[in-house]
């Protein structure tokens, strides 16, 4: 199966073990991986922001990129989001757009949901974890899973010891632009959002998405707190032996 | 009115005050629980959902209908109806009512609409004592403060400071004591009852088919206003009719439980004219005011939709930005997510146009909400109208910032010069800088990226790896 991978700009500069990661599982599994080089942002910030002329020009500039290719995989649910909803909004009224829009839309997928859905892979099956794990629901992935679909590939997973957060869905205060718009009232959900993962006793946190690792990432850095993040993709690499295990 | 500076320092005087947002933080977690756990035990919640949405719906596509037949049956009933185009007009209408009949001492139920009209203002003013009967609102009335939240009005006070209150209006004995607390409210407003000679309520559902009124209140007093005195007047939204009497368990069934985790508020008053010839008691003369005050102006719109809204408040409590903020930073009767679609919708978007863009969008307003308003999208609508007001900084970054990402050169270099303009802390870590780093440093660090970003790696060995 050949698959493009939609790398998204945010993981593409702060996180490409991530990028590798979902390379590698993806190869795992029999996909042929593409990497189509033109790719940059899919325009999301100026979208949340009210930028549509701006992220309507991205979007006619991402549709042909990915045009050739069969199937295309992100690893960040709400650039999925942005791709599969927003683009054939943006283009509503230019018909061949919104054509070509509805067709990326079609066969884009987040990360996981390409691996149940295209692959009929059991993620939970494949994961393994020699440390206390907790996570942390992005709420951008709505679209994509829920936050009970992300406790339980956790939760069945081998040799799990799973620590809840004592709020399963609780937004991290990153959204986009907002989080540099209004620092002073991100910077308390952020505190919220750590308090409860840190009280969860796990030292290592599943995160989906890019924008809220960045987020939860540099809190819990300014804080002190030892939390670790990572994306499932990198546990599925690790714990299929991809990769070499990041402490 | 509003400005950006003033919500901006409305927003910095309401994370500072340590003291509200424990409060705020303790009653909406409590909420959030109750509510989850009351929507639980309906057999379909999610269907209930669905079809209350389309109930609203279908009912805001057909309004003029709807209202047509609600006022020719609430005058059949013996209620006589008055239409308020503004707020206003909605003022004048009470205001006379109120001295036609010489009314000196009003007794008012809780009402979200009242608050928008400012109705309480004009009564004083028109010489008319008028006593907010629910407790909460009784408890801002007497501290001359305002509500914070639309369901639980003093959500940003505790004990201590109710207790205080209390004390000082009512002449009572200091006491935090919530059941102590609450008797002497009963028996001071009694008193109030007893002589009132107007009472004013809102109305939660307005029945198109029969012109009746359905109240929802949880202490009794919305029955005594609307009861004992012999002129009720009931101020309601045009938005707020359902077209049957077959339509309201449907919202009763979801209203209670998205507010309180009740499964019915305690008390469900539905009224369906004046008192009749026969009837014991009851008052002589009934009226509707139907406000709009901007509402029929959405109608038409891709705004439409927010007029579903039935109040119930569970966007507010799910908020983690109403949490840390409290109620009256929004600047507007209606706070929370909901608050920051309607009041510059209502009220102007140039005054407000900061509201919709303090939100990070996650949307848990839209998966509580009994009505299934998809209030992200609706801010993203609302962001895209005031994109022009932005400041000229912001505009040119957005602009520059596409200009960056139309091409893949232009790209790839920003992403080689980000780590080098960082400044490292030593620990791999930047922890501040200019313009949008300096914000984003704020209260996070940021992590120096990786001097080989994914492209990079994929071009080096990613690519014929197999």
């Amino acid at each position: 199966m050949e698959v493009a991978l939609f790398v998204t700009c945010l993981t593409d500069t702060f996180f490409p073990r991530v990028g590798e990661a979902v390379v590698r599982v993806l190869r795992h599994f029999g996909c042929r991986v593409e990497f189509p080089e033109g790719q940059t942002c899919c325009g999301q910030p100026a979208f949340n922001s009210g930028f549509h002329a701006e992220a309507a020009a991205l979007a006619r500039r991402m549709i042909p990129i990915f045009e050739p290719h069969e199937q295309v995989v992100t690893p960040s649910a709400s650039c999925a989001t942005m791709v599969k909803t927003h683009f054939p909004e943006l283009l509503a009224n230019e018909v061949r757009w919104r054509e070509a829009a509805e067709r990326l839309a079609e066969k884009t997928y987040e990360f996981t949901t390409f691996l149940r859905q295209r692959l009929d892979v059991d993620i939970a099956a494949h994961l393994s974890f020699d440390e206390p794990v907790t996570f942390h629901f992005p709420c951008h992935a709505r679209e994509a899973y829920g936050p009970e679909d992300l406790h339980n590939w956790l939760a069945h997973s081998k040799q799990v010891d799973l620590c809840l957060p004592e709020h399963a869905d609780l937004c991290c205060g990153f959204g986009g632009v907002f989080a540099v718009d209004y620092p002073e009232i991100s910077g308390p959900m952020l505190a919220d959002r750590l308090e409860d993962l840190a009280a969860s006793g796990a030292r290592l946190v599943i995160c989906n998405e890019g924008g809220c690792t960045l987020s939860l990432a540099g809190g819990a850095h300014r804080r002190g707190l030892p939390l670790r993040f990572k994306h499932i993709a990198e546990c599925l690499a690790e714990s299929l032996g991809l990769m070499e295990p990041e402490r | 009115m509003s400005s950006p500076t003033a919500f901006r320092q409305r927003v910095s005087e309401a994370v500072a005050d340590e003291r509200v947002v424990r409060a705020v933080h303790l009653a909406t977690w409590h909420k959030v629980d109750a509510c989850a756990e009351s929507m639980r035990q309906l057999r379909d919640p999610e269907a209930i959902r669905e079809l209350a949405a389309q109930i609203k719906q279908h009912t805001l596509e057909n309004l003029p209908r709807y209202l047509e037949q609600f006022v020719a049956q609430v005058e059949q009933s013996g209620g006589q109806v008055h239409f308020a185009p503004d707020a206003d007009a909605a003022r004048r209408i009470i205001c006379d009512i109120a001295a036609q009949h010489g009314a000196k001492l009003a007794v008012k139920a809780k009402s979200m609409t009242s608050e928008e009209v400012c109705l309480n203002d004009a009564l004083e003013a028109a010489g008319v004592r008028t006593v907010e009967t629910d407790l909460g609102e009784f408890i801002v009335q007497i501290d001359d403060d305002r509500p914070s939240h639309i369901v639980t009005p003093i959500i940003h006070k505790d004990r201590q400071q109710i207790a205080q209150a209390m004390a000082r209006e009512t002449g009572c004995e200091y006491t935090e004591d919530a059941e102590e607390l609450t008797a002497v409210a009963r028996r001071y407003l009694r008193g109030i009852f007893r002589r009132c000679d107007l009472g004013i309520t809102g109305v939660n559902f307005g029945v198109a088919e029969s012109g009746t009124l359905c109240v929802c209140t949880n202490e009794g007093n919305g029955r005594m206003s609307s009861t004992r005195p012999q002129v009720h007047v009931a101020l309601m939204g045009i938005e707020k009719l359902v077209p049957r009497l077959r339509d309201l368990p449907v919202f009763l069934k979801l209203l209670a439980r998205s507010s309180t985790g009740q499964p019915l508020t305690v008390y469900t008053t539905l009224i369906t004219g004046p008192k009749r010839a026969d009837d014991p008691d009851g008052p002589e003369e009934l009226h509707v005011v139907l406000l709009d005050n901007g509402r029929s102006d959405l109608l038409a719109g891709e705004f439409a939709e927010v007029l579903r809204c039935i109040r119930c408040g569970a966007c507010l409590n799910v908020c983690p930005v109403y949490r840390n903020l409290g109620g009256h930073a929004y600047g507007s009767v209606y706070p929370g997510p909901i608050g920051s679609l309607v009041t510059p919708l209502l009220q102007g978007l140039d005054e407000h146009a900061e509201l919709p863009r303090a939100s990070s969008l996650c949307g848990a307003c839209q998966v509580v909400c009994p009505v299934k308003i998809d209030i992200p999208g609706l801010l993203v609508r609302l962001r895209a109208r005031t994109r022009s007001s932005q400041p000229l900084l912001k505009r040119v970054a957005v602009r520059l910032w596409k200009w960056v990402m139309k091409l893949p050169t232009r790209y790839a270099w920003a992403q080689w010069w980000l780590p080098r303009l960082l400044r490292d802390c030593g620990d791999g870590w930047a922890r501040g800088g200019p313009g949008p780093l300096g914000a984003w440093t704020h209260s996070r660090d940021l992590p120096i990226p990786p001097k080989q970003s994914f492209r990079q790696l994929w071009r080096k060995r990613l690519s014929d790896e197999r």
